[in-house]
């Protein structure tokens, strides 16, 4: 299929003598995503779903630091750079200069970005008092779930360029939470004037952003519009137009795309990859995910408290099978707990065999000759990380039972399944996490920490030897030193083997072959800045 | 005529109450809360648990908890969504009219081919006509809806490029809703091309919508005519010497519609409970779609408010069709 729009266009018995809005100049370029839903609003800080992100944060905000795009470096965003004193409690951020905000027609910028931006956009989800906080709902579960109430002690502005954040103790990773979409820095004089006008509720439904694209039109569960912003501080995006056609099945958005409909879509069903691949007009990236899928064992419930169970346990499953039955050939094996993506993986580690004659032997040592009998609690819904926990337990529950464990497959319905995995019930089961700020700590101490025991810690997994070098991590922004502290963390955790890592998914994103530079987000989501498209 | 509406309007009252309440009992059955939905694999810690608990009002007794719903929805409020915190008549509003855009024109597609091929069989009964246009409309009916409008993409569509995949209208068109009803928009925005194109989006959604519909009222007016024709009064209108096409269309039909009426009004309820996957599939901005997706994340708001205004819809266009009874057959309107 030679022609694009123009076909699908007078197929549908249109001339194309339609660009958008005013006829604009006739080389206008328009990118359309077919994206999988509506945002839940457009201020990033509300809300928790990557859909509301891409429609909000990764076009129209920036933070103070940023992900370079395609990878999980942190990069200078709207600060140029920034101090970490000597103890590791004060952050000191150098704010860029002549930034400029959008232009809508209910705002009309009166300064470029500064200090009191960064002020107002952490005040208002930090300060219970502060006029903005309980406006739109007022929960601002990112800014939570990152514990930064705890964290920050105090927010401070030294001049018109120079905001301090001092912490409560030192933490490394907080700088890579700056970098979060939650941390999307919003106008401070926009946020006034709404005040004022009685209408405060507009600064979360009518964006107003540094970012490269401002929002035009939002029409809920049909379209969303961007105009490319001509005075980006990183400079005008190379395509004029962006906009999200929402269509949310995911097959559709396949047909869409072969009929030129659309330029970008995420989330493939799986069963349309091999069609995909085939696709001369379409080009099928693809991208290990930011995310791990394991079966956890409850460390604290005999027989799991014993590490050789554990590890029998671990060397009985044949985890190939697994990536070829359940992941369809999109995963590939896991044996940390961080996916290769992110930095600090160790690369050394050497993963527990398929063995299921070493297994049963070390299970004999164990003092279970005869195996036992246990659980395998199965998620009832489908993750990234796992397309199919049930299909995925029966493998397991069939490779067990040639080392003589009979395990029983349990499940509940999501909540529930959660509620109860939490407060430890289970003796083995499924789960997976995908990664918030790409920095280890993210996934070492939110899953395998001492304090997070009784919450997403559901192996109840608490080692001295691996807290203590996730906490000296935590507390040195060095990196080098970081990186080694956690490599050594990944080696103990294979020691101990909490959880048999099963894989990390791999990503799909089918593009016309039109579009030029897209890459792939480790973070799940989809930036169009830097995106062009071939004439 | 006035006491018939009276006396009909007085059994709303009831069926209101009996919607809020199957509604609000059968959401709260549901396991698991918005609170848990949303929090995912991350959690939330107790203490922050109970502060949304408290803010969503689910500290309180459920029996409180309804009531205070009532009484909102007595007062015209039926509360802001939990995920988007905006109003749900706003969002309601915002979206009925492509759902109601879709519906009439499925239904309309649904009688101008059903009845004619209702018509068409019970004149031809027994013959290969008959039996053509009665398996056409079996099948029909069989059909699952999202396979079937996969399949009308696919050909239609992908293959054949005649009709646009999904949507209401081409993105490449820029038109502020203002009555919300595309086709009107699109007319009114004076945009050359963007009626057509609104119209072009329309044409698969709506096959696939009035398919299962269109088969029943087919199914629906064979019978119901073939039963008419063996009556006396058409052989005396024959007998007089009426052409056929008298006595089928002014004799017969006339008569044979009061049960397809009845059908076609119950086929309201279909028709939304049809547009939840049509629009899904289609990408139609309705309301089927955004109950569906408030289900998924617990928004007990919107599935109350939406639930509710659709049964307040379904009671009304059943209303209407009692009444059209009294306008084709005057007898009924003098029953008590």
């Amino acid at each position: 299929m030679k022609a694009n729009f123009v076909k699908a266009a007078i197929g549908a018995g249109l001339l194309a003598a339609t660009a958008l809005a005013a006829p604009t100049a006739a080389s206008a370029k328009t990118l359309v995503y077919c994206s999988e839903g509506s945002p839940e609003g457009f201020n990033p800080s509300l809300y928790t779903a990557g859909t509301t992100f891409d429609a909000s944060s990764r076009q129209v905000f920036n933070r103070l630091v940023q992900f370079k795009r395609g990878t999980t470096t942190i990069v200078p965003g709207l600060a140029t750079s920034w101090d970490v004193s000597a103890d590791g409690q004060e952050y000191t951020f150098n704010l860029r200069k002549g930034v400029k905000f959008h232009t809508t027609d209910a705002f009309t910028p009166t300064r470029d970005f500064n200090a009191d931006d960064v002020i107002f956009t952490f005040m208002r989800q930090f300060d219970k008092n502060h006029p903005y906080h309980g406006v739109s709902g007022g929960s601002y579960e990112y800014f939570n779930g990152m514990s930064m109430p705890d964290l920050i002690k105090d927010i401070v502005k030294v001049d018109d360029y120079t905001v301090k954040f001092v912490l409560n103790r030192p933490e490394a990773p907080f700088i890579a939470n700056m970098a979060m979409d939650f941390a999307s820095v919003l106008s401070a004089e926009y946020a006034d004037k709404m005040m004022e006008a009685g209408t405060p509720e507009n600064v979360d439904l009518n964006p107003v952003g540094t970012g490269p694209f401002q929002l035009v039109q939002y029409q809920k569960d049909a379209v969303i519009r961007y105009k490319a912003f001509p005075e980006y501080w990183e400079g005008k995006a190379a395509i004029d137009n962006l906009i999200f056609a929402i269509t949310p099945d995911s097959t559709v958005r396949y047909q869409k795309l072969k009929a030129g409909e659309c330029h970008v879509m995420p989330y493939p069903n799986p069963a349309d990859l091999t069609a995909m691949d085939a696709d001369e007009d379409v080009n099928l990236l693809s991208q290990e995910g930011l995310n791990v899928g394991y079966l956890g064992y409850n460390t604290e419930k005999e027989p799991f408290t014993d590490v050789k169970v554990r590890k029998a346990l671990t060397m009985a499953i044949n985890k190939d099978a697994i990536i070829e039955g359940v992941y369809q050939g999109a995963g590939a094996p896991a044996k940390n707990p961080i996916p290769p993506t992110i930095w600090s993986y160790n690369n050394d580690t050497v993963d527990d065999p398929y063995d299921p004659e070493a297994a049963k032997a070390l299970l004999a040592e164990a003092g279970y000759p005869d195996g036992f009998k246990t659980d395998i609690w199965a998620m009832p819904v489908q993750r990234p990380y796992n397309p199919n926990a049930r299909r995925m337990a029966e493998l397991i529950q069939a490779d067990w039972a040639k080392i003589g464990v009979q395990a029983e497959i349990v499940s509940y319905e999501w909540g529930e399944y959660l509620e109860r995995t939490k407060n430890g019930e289970q003796g083995t089961f499924m789960l997976g996490w995908t990664g918030d700020n790409g920095d280890p700590d993210n996934f070492l101490a939110v899953l395998l920490g001492c304090d997070a025991v009784g919450g997403s810690n559901r192996a109840r997994f608490c080692n001295d030897e691996f807290e203590q070098l996730i906490q000296q991590a935590k507390t040195t922004s060095d990196v080098l030193e970081r990186t080694r502290l956690y490599e050594e963390a990944q080696v103990v955790f294979k020691r101990e083997a909490p959880w048999a890592t099963i894989a990390h998914s791999i990503v799909f994103e089918p593009i016309r072959n039109e579009v030029v530079d897209y890459k792939i987000d480790p973070f799940g989501g989809h930036i169009f800045y830097g995106v062009d498209i071939k004439e | 005529m006035l006491g018939f509406l009276l006396r009909r309007l007085g059994d709303v009252i009831p069926t209101f109450f009996g919607v809020t309440i199957l509604v609000f009992l059968m959401i709260h059955l549901i396991p698991s809360d918005p609170i848990q939905m949303m929090a995912g694999e991350r959690g939330v810690d107790p203490a922050r648990y109970a502060e949304l608990q408290k803010e969503f009002g689910f500290d309180k007794p459920l029996v409180v908890q309804y009531f205070n719903y009532l009484g909102g929805v007595l007062q015209g409020d039926l509360g802001k969504s939990f995920v988007t915190k905006r109003p749900v008549i706003e969002e309601f509003t915002t979206l009925f009219p492509a759902t109601i855009e879709l519906s009439v024109m499925g239904i309309l597609f649904a009688i101008i081919i059903g009845l004619p091929l209702g018509v068409i069989a019970a004149i031809n009964r027994g013959k290969w006509l008959d039996h053509l246009t009665m398996s056409l409309s079996l099948t029909g009916y069989s059909m699952p809806i999202f396979w079937w409008a996969l399949l009308l993409i696919m050909f239609f569509s992908t293959t054949l490029g005649w009709t646009p995949v999904s949507g209401r209208l081409s993105v490449f068109y820029y038109i502020e809703p203002t009555t919300g009803f595309m086709l009107i928009d699109t007319l009114l925005s004076g945009e050359k091309g963007a009626f057509t194109s609104a119209l072009s989006h329309l044409i698969l959604p709506t096959i696939a919508l009035g398919t299962i519909p269109m088969a029943v009222i087919a199914r629906m007016t064979r019978s119901s005519m073939l039963e008419v024709l063996g009556e006396e009064y058409i052989r005396v209108a024959r007998a007089k010497g009426l052409t056929p096409m008298r006595v089928i269309m002014v004799h017969a039909l006339r008569n044979a519609l009061i049960p397809v009426i009845t059908v076609i009004g119950l086929q309201v309820g279909v028709l939304f409970a049809g547009a939840i996957l049509t629009e899904t599939i289609f990408s139609w901005p309705g309301i089927g779609k955004w109950i569906v997706e408030a289900l998924n994340r617990r928004d007990y708001p919107t599935i109350q408010g939406g639930i509710l205004m659709i049964a307040f819809v379904v009671m009304g266009v059943n209303l209407f069709v009692d009444l059209m009874y009294g306008v084709i057959n005057p007898r009924i309107r003098h029953k008590r």
